[in-house]
């Protein structure tokens, strides 16, 4: 074995070399390296070689994902086939659940999505590594994944690949590829398909597998999802428990529904010091924040049951969190280290403000019950202008310490000079 | 002997592409975001400030030895004004679902930038002729933008094009839309004109490295 792949190696290797200063190279490069670390060493001075790279963080990432990507495919086949029998009385997990008809709902709905993702996605960072005569970069690798899984599982194909082009060359590339942008990528594909196609991305039908085709025959059935009930005030029409809800039995995005997965694959990137503790901790509690204050209108009786914002104002302030793509948004868009705040004291007001934001969206806007993706943008907008201030206080601190410490230089008036920020 | 001089010419077509109003100088965005989300509207707001800049422009040039210059501003407000009230009511009179979808518009015609910055940078030093030349030059650089714009935005957007179904029904799912094809709502909306517009600047200044200003 280790033979065959010595070869392919070498052979790439070569490949490789003939390519060296022509315009593909960048492709082959990055094949070649994608696949087997290089051989090559540096050649002048010494290096510390460090395993974080960018690439051991993407994949990290994709490692926290792929429990996710496995339930919601077992999921999309539960939902579409609960839907037209309607969910089981006594429900077990490996009779129900882990059935070969589920997956295969999922191999035919999920895996093209994935496999469309990364196909245009790759595609798009190839053409501009050619083009722009830079190596390609990994930056591709979680968007890849996080896009199938906050879509709705009927969304269509070329829908999909669309939105993935805008996203990469208006997301990211304009801005200078990489590390360089502004918007979490994942989500402004999502906030494209939103805004372009909203009758695929909101509503009661595209989050069910069949709804869609099913629409207005005789076989019909309903992909409304719990926050979409909450929103024209039927919350007594769904029956999902609690527990249907943490653990994801429940239709909504691909992957978004399984709060405990999430939460599993949150932990792993905790512990792995991927992903920053604060910003998901802020956000939980600002979403929390946000859901007391509207129980606690409803609980002081300032709202009637009539209003339009009665359903979801009265849903117990826990439950946002485990309903709908707070739980997702929070543990991988949120985080992004590129798009989020860089200063730990920022992280606080970031995500305190995503959690916030995303509950009050959900609330006042029940024309689509869904605000997470539009709050972290709005914050990942905000992010810089949070650090800057962090970092103004931070100085100013430091410069009032440093006043009382020093013995200012006097000028000619015998008046301790000022001291400015720059001299420090 | 030539119709128009070298110089003349140059007046005439510079603003189409290496001197465009939109694309280089970044003047007239608002009146470009806002009503583009039809290729007819973009076509009637091009020949309006077409209208309204070239006899703008000479009027002021006719003009200019003899208004002393701390009024000057207010003479070419009025001289403006009179023009667009002129095109406002024309179309009210001949095109009266036109002007609807105009709106404010065509009255916000006076605040745009080109109209201002050309009689101040142009009608102000120069003859009538050229004056006339530089406005029909610089609002059909605008012009072009907008029908740019306006092109891809009715055609991505509602699969129109002047309000004819290029792209089949949507309704009754003949042409593209019997393969699935859907209209891009997003194209409808103003912040995908301001992106279509950066992406003309993209792709103008990548072609001519020479627009690209330096930091």
């Amino acid at each position: 074995m280790s033979d065959k792949r010595l070869t392919f190696k070498k052979r790439l290797h070569i490949l490789k070399h003939h390519y060296r200063g022509k315009k593909m190279a960048p492709a082959f490069n990055a094949i070649h390296t994608f696949l087997f670390s290089p051989d090559e060493t540096t050649h002048s001075g010494s290096h510390i070689r460090g395993a974080d790279d960018l690439k051991r963080t993407m994949n990290t990432v994709i490692m926290a994902l792929i429990p996710v990507l496995l339930f919601s495919m077992f999921n999309a086949g539960y939902q579409h086939y609960s839907a037209i029998n309607g969910f089981p009385q006594n429900f077990s997990l490996f009779e129900n659940f882990l059935t070969w008809d589920n997956l295969w709902i999922g191999i035919i709905k999920v895996l093209p999505l994935l496999v469309v993702s990364y196909g245009v996605g790759l595609l798009v960072e190839f053409i501009f590594a050619v083009i722009k005569g830079h190596e390609v970069e990994e930056g591709y690798l979680v968007t890849g994944m996080l896009v199938p899984l906050i879509v709705p599982v009927d969304t269509p194909l070329w829908m999909l690949a669309v939105a993935v082009v805008f996203g990469v060359v208006i997301g990211k590339e304009v801005f200078g590829g990489t590390g360089m942008n502004i918007l979490n990528p994942a989500l402004t594909i999502r906030a494209f398909l939103f805004f372009a196609y909203p009758t695929w991305m909101s509503g009661d039908k595209v989050w069910v597998h069949g709804a869609v085709e099913r629409a207005g025959g005789p076989d019909a059935i309903s992909g409304e999802t719990i926050l979409g009930f909450l929103a024209q005030n039927k919350g007594a029409e769904f029956s999902y428990s609690v527990s249907d809800m943490f653990f994801g039995f429940i239709p909504g995005s691909v992957g978004e529904t399984s709060t405990f997965l999430i939460l599993l694959g949150g932990l792993f990137l905790v512990f792995s010091k991927i992903a920053s503790w604060r910003i998901m901790l802020s956000a939980v509690i600002g979403a929390l924040t946000m859901g007391l204050i509207f129980n606690g209108v409803v609980d002081a009786g300032w709202i009637s049951e009539g209003s339009k914002f009665y359903g979801l104002m009265s849903f117990d302030f826990w439950k946002h969190l485990i309903v709908g793509g707070l739980a997702f948004g929070i543990v991988y868009m949120a985080t992004d280290p590129v798009t989020g705040a860089q200063t730990n004291r920022g992280k606080w007001f970031y995500g305190f403000f995503i959690g916030l934001l995303s509950v009050m969206i959900r609330v006042f806007n029940p024309a689509y019950p869904e605000g997470v993706f539009l709050a972290i943008l709005l914050m990942n907008v905000f992010a810089p202008t949070i650090d800057h201030y962090v970092v103004r206080a931070n100085i100013n601190r430091r410069l009032k310490r440093l006043k009382n410490a020093v013995i200012l230089p006097k000028d000619s008036d015998g008046k301790a000079q000022e001291l400015k920020a720059e001299t420090v | 002997m030539a119709l128009l001089t070298k110089k003349e010419k140059g007046l005439l077509l510079d603003p189409l592409t290496d001197n465009n109003p939109i694309t280089i100088q970044v003047l007239g965005i608002c009146s470009a975001l806002a009503i583009t989300a039809e290729l007819k509207a973009s076509i009637v707001m091009a020949l309006s400030v077409m209208f309204v800049l070239a006899m703008g422009n000479v009027a002021i040039s006719l003009l200019r030895n003899i208004v002393p210059s701390k009024i000057r501003i207010i003479v070419q407000l009025v001289v403006v004004a009179a023009l667009v009230i002129m095109v406002d009511q024309v179309l009210k009179a001949f095109a009266y679902e036109l002007s609807k979808t105009l709106s404010v518009f065509v009255g916000l015609i006076i605040t745009n930038c080109i109209i201002m910055g050309r009689f101040e940078a142009f009608a102000l030093g120069n003859g009538p002729w050229r004056s006339f030349l530089d406005g029909i030059g610089n609002s059909a650089g605008y012009g072009l933008i907008l029908i740019v714009v306006g092109f891809f935005r009715e055609l991505l957007g509602s699969g129109t094009l002047l309000g004819m179904k290029v792209l089949g029904d949507p309704i009754a799912k003949t042409g593209l839309y019997g393969l699935g094809y859907e209209n891009n709502g997003f194209m409808l909306l103003s912040p995908m004109a301001l992106i279509v517009v950066g992406i003309i600047i993209w792709v103008q200044r990548s072609r001519n490295k020479a627009l690209i200003e330096e930091n």
